[in-house]
C-alpha cells in the first residue's frame, strides 16, 4: 500500500520558538491518521504546512508524491482543508459558499453546482441551501466547511479538529460523515484533543508533544503500551479521598490521579480482579465512604497521561500562544 | 487556460462573492451613503454661509460637492482593509489560500468589489448635491473623466488599505488606524474650504497633498471651477488630473506587489 502523505524530519520556527522538531510520519492511501496532542503541541502547524499555508524551516512534506514546498500549485489541487473555524462566508448561502469553492477549483460552473447539489444533500444541508451560512448553527456551518473542502473530491483531506466546540449530538453526527468519507477511500490526516474522536475515527495515531512525536501506533497498540489496568474508586468526601490514597498506594504501579471535584481516584493496578479484592480489604473499617469502585482497561485518556504527563486538554497556555 | 484568464476568473469569482455580501446587508450600502449626505447637507448649511474667498460665481455647493465626493471614496476605501482583516479573522483567507487559485484574485477581488460600492455613494452624493444646488457645467465626457478621476484614486488606496488590513488584522484596528491618517489627509487639502486661508506650511502640504488634487481635477472636469478663478501657484494645482494619475499609478506600483506578499505569507493566529 503506498503512501499519501509522506513527512521526514518537519521542523518549524516562529522567532524563538520552535513549533515542530522534526516531525516524522506517513498515511497510507485510504486511511485515517489521527494526530493527537494538546493544545500547542504542533498540530496545526503540521496541518498548516501540508496545506501549503505554512512552509517549513526543515525536513520536507509530499502529498501523493508533490512536494508541499516546490509543488505547491500541484498539492493544492489534490487536497481540501478544513481549519479550526468553519471558514464559511456566513453572507453566502450553503449553496453558493460551495459553487464559489468549486469554481476556485476550476470545476466550471454546471460541474460545480452539481457537486454542491450532491454535497449539500449529502451533509443533511439540503432545506437550508438557500439560507446564508449566517442562519446556520455550529454544526451546519462545520458541516458545509467539509463539503466545501470535498467538492473537488481531494485525495486527502485534511480535518483540523473537525469537532472543537460542538454539541455532544453534533459531533456524534460529524463522526458518521467522516466514518463515511473513508469508505469512499479519501485519505484523512485528522487532528483532535478528543481521545475518544480518535479511537473511534483513526487507524493509526500518532501523538505529539512541544513538536515532537512521542508515541504512535494502532489505539490498542498505544494502550497497550501504558499496560495494565485501572482501579477507579469514588468516595464521600476529600479526606475520604487522602485517605484512600494513603491506604491504596501499595497496590499503585504508578503515580495514582485523583480528582477533589468528582471525588475520585483512579490508580494503575496489575494483577485483575485480585488487585481489586485486595482494595476493598485495605479500605474495610478505614472508614473511608465508598461510594464506587470498579477495574478498566486503561483508555487514550491514561495513554496521554502517561506519555505526556499531563492531560490533552490541559493545555499549557504559553506554548499554545507562541504556537499560534 | 493562461495565468492571467484565471486571474480573471477567479477576480469575477470573489468580486461576486463580496457584492452578494453587499446585497444581503443593505445596511452597508445606506449607511456608506448616509454619512456622506450627512456632510453634504451639514457642510452646505451649517459652514457654507460663513466659508468666504471663493471664486466669483461659484456657489458653495459647487465648490463643496466635488471635495466630499474624493473625501467620501477615500474614506470608503478603508473598507478594504477592514474586509480583508475580517476575512483573515474567520479563516476564509487561509480557505482561500489552500485552493488552486490565482495568488492575487482574493485581493483583486476585494479591490474591485468595494470600487463597486464607491461607485453607487458616488452617485447617492451626486443626487443630493443636485437637490442641494451642486451643477456639473462641463461636457458629459469631462463629467465621466471627473468620475472616473475619483474612482481611480480611491481604487490606488484601497490597495494600501488592503496592505494595512493583513498586517493588522483586527477590523476595528483597521477603520481606527486609517481614520488617523485619512482624517488629516482629506481636511488638510481644498475639501471643504479655498487653500489661501491656510498658513504657509499647512498650505504647502495640502498643495501637494493628492487628496487637493483629485479634488481640484474633479472641480475643473465637472465646471465647478469658473475660467475667473486664479490660477493655483502649485504644479501639481496646476495638473490635478495628471499629478492624480501619477500618484495612483505609484500607489498601486508599490502597494500591488506588497499586498500580494502579504497576502501569500499571512495565515490566520
Amino acid at each position: 500500500m503506498s503512501d499519501a502523505v509522506v513527512v521526514e524530519g518537519l521542523v518549524k520556527k516562529f522567532g524563538d520558538f520552535t513549533a515542530l522538531r522534526g516531525v516524522d510520519l506517513t498515511v497510507a492511501r485510504g486511511t485515517v491518521l489521527g494526530l493527537l496532542g494538546p493544545n500547542g503541541a504542533g498540530k496545526t502547524t503540521v496541518v498548516r504546512i501540508l496545506s501549503t499555508l505554512l512552509r517549513p524551516d526543515g525536513g520536507r512534506a509530499e502529498i501523493t508524491g508533490l512536494d508541499v514546498v516546490t509543488q505547491a500549485d500541484q498539492v493544492r489541487s489534490v487536497i481540501g482543508l478544513t481549519g479550526q473555524y468553519a471558514a464559511v462566508d456566513e453572507y453566502l448561502t450553503g449553496e453558493e459558499n460551495l459553487e464559489m469553492v468549486g469554481r476556485l477549483y476550476r470545476l466550471g460552473k454546471k460541474e460545480s453546482r452539481a457537486r454542491a447539489g450532491q454535497l449539500l444533500e449529502r451533509f443533511d444541508l439540503t432545506d437550508a441551501a438557500r439560507r446564508p451560512a449566517k442562519t446556520y448553527s455550529g454544526g451546519m456551518r462545520r458541516r458545509l466547511d467539509i463539503a466545501a473542502s470535498l467538492i473537488a473530491r481531494p485525495q486527502v483531506l485534511f480535518l483540523d479538529e473537525p469537532t472543537t466546540g460542538l454539541d455532544p449530538r453534533s459531533r456524534l453526527g460529524m463522526w458518521e460523515f467522516i466514518a463515511d468519507l473513508v469508505s469512499d477511500g479519501t485519505t484523512i490526516l485528522l487532528t483532535t484533543q478528543y481521545l475518544e474522536e480518535a479511537d473511534r475515527l483513526a487507524d493509526r495515531m500518532v501523538v505529539i508533544d512541544r513538536g515532537s512525536v512521542i508515541a504512535r501506533g494502532t489505539a490498542d497498540e498505544l494502550k497497550a503500551q501504558v499496560g495494565g489496568e485501572r482501579l477507579e474508586l469514588t468516595v464521600g468526601s476529600v479526606e475520604g479521598l487522602g485517605r484512600a490514597v494513603e491506604l491504596l498506594r501499595p497496590l499503585a504501579v504508578d503515580d495514582p490521579q485523583r480528582d477533589e471535584q468528582t471525588r475520585r481516584l483512579t490508580l494503575p493496578v496489575k494483577g485483575g480482579a485480585a488487585t481489586l479484592a485486595e482494595a476493598l480489604r485495605l479500605l474495610e473499617g478505614s472508614g473511608v465512604e465508598l461510594l464506587d469502585v470498579g477495574l478498566r482497561r486503561p483508555d487514550l485518556d491514561d495513554v496521554f497521561l502517561t506519555l505526556t504527563g499531563h492531560s490533552a486538554d490541559d493545555a499549557d497556555p504559553a506554548t499554545e500562544e507562541q504556537a499560534r | 487556460m493562461s495565468a492571467l484568464s484565471h486571474t480573471l476568473s477567479d477576480s469575477v469569482v470573489i468580486t461576486r462573492r463580496n457584492l452578494i455580501k453587499v446585497k444581503r446587508v443593505p445596511d452597508l450600502i445606506v449607511f456608506a451613503t448616509l454619512s456622506p449626505i450627512m456632510f453634504v447637507l451639514l457642510f452646505r448649511y451649517v459652514f457654507g454661509g460663513a466659508i468666504a474667498g471663493l471664486p466669483d460665481g461659484v456657489s458653495y455647493a459647487e465648490f463643496l460637492l466635488p471635495g466630499i465626493f474624493a473625501q467620501t471614496v477615500v474614506f470608503g476605501s478603508t473598507t478594504t482593509g477592514a474586509s480583508i482583516a475580517e476575512d483573515l479573522q474567520k479563516g476564509l483567507v487561509d480557505r482561500f489560500r489552500s485552493l488552486p487559485m490565482s495568488r492575487s484574485a482574493v485581493l483583486i477581488g476585494r479591490t474591485v468589489a468595494d470600487l463597486g460600492l464607491n461607485a453607487i455613494s458616488i452617485l447617492v452624493m451626486a443626487l443630493t448635491g443636485l437637490v442641494v444646488g451642486w451643477r456639473i457645467t462641463s461636457s458629459p465626457l469631462e463629467a465621466a473623466a471627473g468620475f472616473l478621476v475619483l474612482l481611480v484614486f480611491a481604487f490606488a488606496v484601497s490597495w494600501m488599505m488592503a496592505l494595512v488590513g493583513l498586517l493588522v488584522r483586527t477590523p476595528e484596528v483597521v477603520n481606527n488606524a486609517s481614520f488617523i491618517v485619512i482624517f488629516p489627509l482629506t481636511f488638510v487639502a481644498n475639501t471643504f474650504v479655498p487653500l489661501e486661508t491656510f498658513p504657509s506650511v499647512l498650505r504647502t502640504f495640502a498643495e501637494w497633498n493628492p487628496v487637493s488634487s483629485v479634488v481640484q481635477a474633479a472641480r475643473e472636469l465637472f465646471g465647478n471651477q469658473p475660467a475667473s478663478a486664479p490660477v493655483p501657484d502649485a504644479w501639481s494645482l496646476q495638473h490635478p488630473a495628471l499629478y492624480t494619475l501619477i500618484w495612483a499609478a505609484v500607489i498601486l506600483a508599490v502597494f500591488v506587489p506588497l499586498a500580494v506578499r502579504a497576502y501569500l505569507r499571512t495565515a490566520t493566529r
